[in-house]
């Protein structure tokens, strides 16, 4: 299992959800990802995204400004 | 058995595109969404930068929508493609720099590369006929399939039975009576569709999904393309439109000027980017300095700066000029007075 982190910082919505969407595709069922977002949005986006892709969330956290979303990839 | 279709939905997020959807999978059509980011769409979440506004749901339309329906959403960065529909477009611009038709051309067009990359049969928008001035009229609707060449493989499930048939239609795959009528601008026929539906909480966006119509934001655009002697754009200096209070005293420089805390939070992510002049004496609005300073723009840059800070009426104001290199920069201004802001800095 690979576990990877993306820095979404300073974007705004949808691009997190954009980058969350492009990094999946180089990553394989099983994998983690972890998002690093300034968007509060990222914390509704990037697990919405995942409900409808099949991926699974694993965590979801805010620490002080910074918004963060665990997903583990599903089997697509 | 029968071939299971697949229809490739355009998901903007609003109410006619998640009917669109839903009449497609009455119809027993699979169906999967994209939907496009330009760099000029409206979100909640742009307005979310404002702390004022932090307390509205903040949610994608386009996923919410997604998520009601139980599809997949892909969503396409058409940031740098954009441009060229922006810059050129074929059939003018709407009433600001909306250059409504060639943007759906444009959508429909990736719409049918992807359809054709994923081997989906047919693309459904949520197309209604008269509900937009440019792009969604029946001699436009036409013009739409011809110059996308999506030619008849392009359905739209709201309007259907007010325009010639098909492919989906003649192959059988749809049921053409089952499909709607709707015309004009009304929303009736859509609401009650979404009742017949069970959707509630669906977003109806007052001021339309794109900066592009909003007038304001048109004359910011402007003026950028203006001072740069080039109609070109990066996404952050579209997105930075859509922030804070923009004054262009002079040809060579403009300020943006955080209008609240949230802002302020925002334009200092750009601290590597833009010199920056801050308040130290007093509470005031963190700005950014976009062009080239002589010392007198910078005297009246920062007497400009003062005038939006609590030490407005004080005689003297201290401040601080922050290059992108951490160099820093005291300054003492005496704050512009009320009439000397004048209003055709103001974009």
């Amino acid at each position: 299992m690979n576990r990877e982190t993306l820095d979404c910082q300073r974007l705004l919505c949808p691009m997190p959800v954009i980058r969350v969407q492009n990094k999946v595709l180089q990553m394989h069922p099983g994998d983690v990802l972890e998002a690093v977002c300034t968007d509060p949005g990222a914390l509704n986006d990037i697990p919405a995204w995942s409900r409808i892709n099949g991926h699974e969330v694993l965590e979801t956290r805010a620490e002080n400004d910074l918004y963060i979303v665990v997903v583990r990839i599903g089997g697509g | 058995m029968s071939k299971q279709r697949k229809a490739v939905a355009l998901i903007s997020g609003g109410l006619d595109s998640l009917l669109a959807v839903r009449v497609m999978q009455e119809q027993g059509i699979y169906v999967e969404g994209i939907n496009f980011f330009t760099g000029f769409c409206v979100e909640g979440h742009t307005h979310a930068i404002r702390k004022k506004d932090r307390k509205k749901p903040k949610r994608n339309n386009a996923l919410w929508c997604a998520e009601q329906l139980g599809i997949k959403l892909h969503i396409l960065d058409i940031i740098e493609e954009y441009k060229q529909v922006l810059f050129n477009p074929r059939y003018g611009y709407g009433a600001n720099l909306n250059p409504c038709l060639d943007c759906k051309i444009f959508m429909v067009k990736k719409a049918k590369e992807w359809m054709e990359a994923h081997g989906f049969d047919f693309i459904i928008t949520g197309e209604v006929i008269g509900q937009r001035p440019m792009s969604q009229r029946k001699d436009t609707m036409p013009v739409v399939q011809r110059d996308s060449g999506v030619t008849d493989r392009l359905l739209r499930p709201l309007c259907a039975r007010n325009l010639p048939e098909t492919l989906p239609e003649r192959e059988g795959w749809v049921v053409r009576e089952e499909l709607y009528d709707f015309s004009g601008r009304t929303r009736k026929p859509q609401m009650a569709l979404a009742k017949k539906f069970g959707f509630e909480d669906y977003a109806q966006p007052a001021g339309g999904c794109c900066f592009l119509t909003d007038k304001q934001y048109a004359v910011k655009l402007t003026d950028l393309w203006q001072s740069r002697g080039a109609r070109e754009y990066e996404l952050d200096d579209i997105m930075l439109l859509k922030v804070g209070r923009h004054i262009r005293p002079a040809p060579n420089y403009k300020l943006i000027v955080a209008r609240e805390e949230g802002e302020g939070k925002f334009l200092q992510g750009y601290k590597r980017q833009y010199p920056q002049l801050r308040v130290t004496s007093h509470g005031g609005p963190l700005t950014l300095v976009d062009g080239e300073l002589s010392a007198d723009d910078l005297q009246l840059a920062a007497r400009i700066v003062a005038r939006y800070s609590q030490g407005r009426m004080e005689p003297e104001v201290e401040m601080e000029y922050i290059e992108t290199s951490g160099h820093v920069q005291p300054m003492k201004v005496v704050p512009l007075g009320p009439m000397d802001v004048k209003p055709e800095w103001m974009l």
